[in-house]
């Protein structure tokens, strides 16, 4: 003869196993629901394509240790400092290509963010002039071939690229994963501020 | 004996003053002498990198560093054998601080000095003079920028040993940049990166630790540095 307070508390843990199964079974209608809305909201429209500019890069070159100027057309956006990442991620992916003149794996993915500052002369004025803040990533600072003049190339080719690109930039600063680092590959320095018109005059070339 | 007279013929006080002079001129003479440009024609050869700063990896898998140490001790020999006194920043791989090499250089008084480097990137000779602005000579110099009184020199010997290179039959590229120790040197200074020696095709005749390429540059730059010395402005 079973109890009568074990009846009672078998019925009632069988009213709450059915309750916990229906909320069980609400929950994941609603989450099905939600998943289905989701779909729903998915962008029906091609997004708007930046307009094609003309680009230009100053692409190193091994063999003589120029800078050649190179224009491209590339879809730039608005924002000044996603433009400097998308042209300096262009000229990257130059030097990432099979063929480069100045072989540096990695491609646009090298530059993780481009900051623009602007450089205060005087005591008030703002000059109108700004520092590009370059931020590598570790991975393309790794992969970078060691030796003086390629990594002056470098240095040198972004800081042109910058310049002919957007002229108020007349200083430009390295920074790897965000931290500064005493070099790029064991020569070339990345602690001091580049001047972007250095760019145009410190490569010499090939006199043979 | 004749003095003796002339000194009577001035009287005591007059024979006192006239010895104290000589004798301070003497004493002057004396001490500026050791200060005075040394009469010795001086090189300082830095081989780059050392202990755990390797430098790059070159194709035959030795480290920078091991190459730039060969190559100065190749040119130290060269160099001694043509009658010029050689300093070099370290002898062994140890690391040597870039701040130590400048002084080491600076200390020296050297008529040329050499930053030794290697690379597996680009072809041929790199030199290097730094990209600072040539400034007047200054008794005292800033630190950072001691290279400045000393741009038009460095200049000068890069133009020789471009020269001598390229006579040589070298592919050479001049190019100037910003160098920690070198910016802080007070001699005519210069970096000079060797490359692969490259054919017409592009590919690669010589790595930059093969034997013969390595003494091919060295004694280049050996017989270069002796035109350096004999050039009429030489101190």
């Amino acid at each position: 003869m079973i109890p009568r307070h074990q009846k009672i508390l078998f019925a009632v843990l069988l009213a709450a196993a059915l309750v916990m199964a229906g909320v069980l079974w609400h929950l994941r209608q609603r989450a099905h629901q939600r998943l289905l809305a989701g779909e729903d909201s998915a962008p029906t429209k091609a997004p708007d394509v930046a307009p094609t500019e003309r680009a230009t890069l100053l692409v190193a070159n091994d063999a003589d240790g120029s800078l050649l100027v190179q224009a491209r057309s590339l879809p730039l956006p608005a924002d000044p400092g996603a433009r400097a990442r998308v042209i300096l991620g262009n000229l990257l992916d130059l030097y990432a290509a099979p063929d480069a003149a100045h072989p540096v794996s990695g491609g646009a993915s090298g530059i993780a963010q481009v900051f623009l500052l602007p450089l205060q002369r005087g005591k008030n004025g703002v000059s109108g002039d700004e520092m590009a803040v370059v931020n590598l990533t570790s991975n393309f600072a790794a992969s970078h071939p060691s030796g003086l003049e390629t990594e002056t190339l470098t240095v040198l080719s972004i800081c042109g690229t910058l310049r002919a690109n957007l002229p108020h930039v007349t200083e430009v600063r390295f920074l790897v994963d965000g931290q500064q680092r005493p070099n790029l590959a064991g020569h070339a320095d990345l602690t001091r501020i580049y001047l972007t018109a250095d760019a145009a005059t410190s490569t010499g070339g090939n006199n043979q | 004996m004749r003095w003796i007279r002339v000194l009577r013929g001035l009287g005591f006080t007059s024979s006192v003053i006239v010895l104290a002079t000589l004798s301070f001129l003497a004493i002057a003479g004396a001490q500026t002498s050791p200060n005075s440009p040394p009469s010795r024609f001086t090189v300082v050869l830095d081989a780059a990198h050392g202990g755990d700063d390797t430098g790059g990896r070159l194709a035959s898998g030795q480290m920078e560093k091991a190459d730039t140490l060969a190559l100065s001790v190749r040119m130290r020999s060269l160099l001694a054998a043509r009658g010029m006194a050689v300093v070099t920043t370290r002898e062994s791989d140890t690391a040597v601080d870039p701040v130590q090499r400048a002084q080491t250089a600076n200390h020296a008084k050297a008529a040329a000095c050499l930053s030794l480097h290697a690379t597996e990137s680009g072809s041929g000779i790199h030199i290097f003079t730094s990209s600072l602005a040539p400034a007047e000579p200054a008794r005292f110099v800033p630190w950072k920028t001691a290279q400045a009184a000393w741009i038009t020199r460095s200049l000068a010997l890069a133009g020789a040993l471009n020269s001598a290179l390229l006579h040589e039959g070298f592919n050479v590229t001049l190019s100037r940049t910003d160098l920690i120790g070198v910016d802080n040197m007070t001699c005519p200074a210069l970096a000079i990166e060797i490359a692969p020696l490259r054919g017409p095709d592009g590919k690669v005749v010589a790595e930059p630790d093969d034997a013969d390429y390595q003494a091919h540059v060295a004694n280049t730059l050996a017989t270069a540095l002796l035109a350096w010395r004999m050039e009429p402005h030489q101190p």
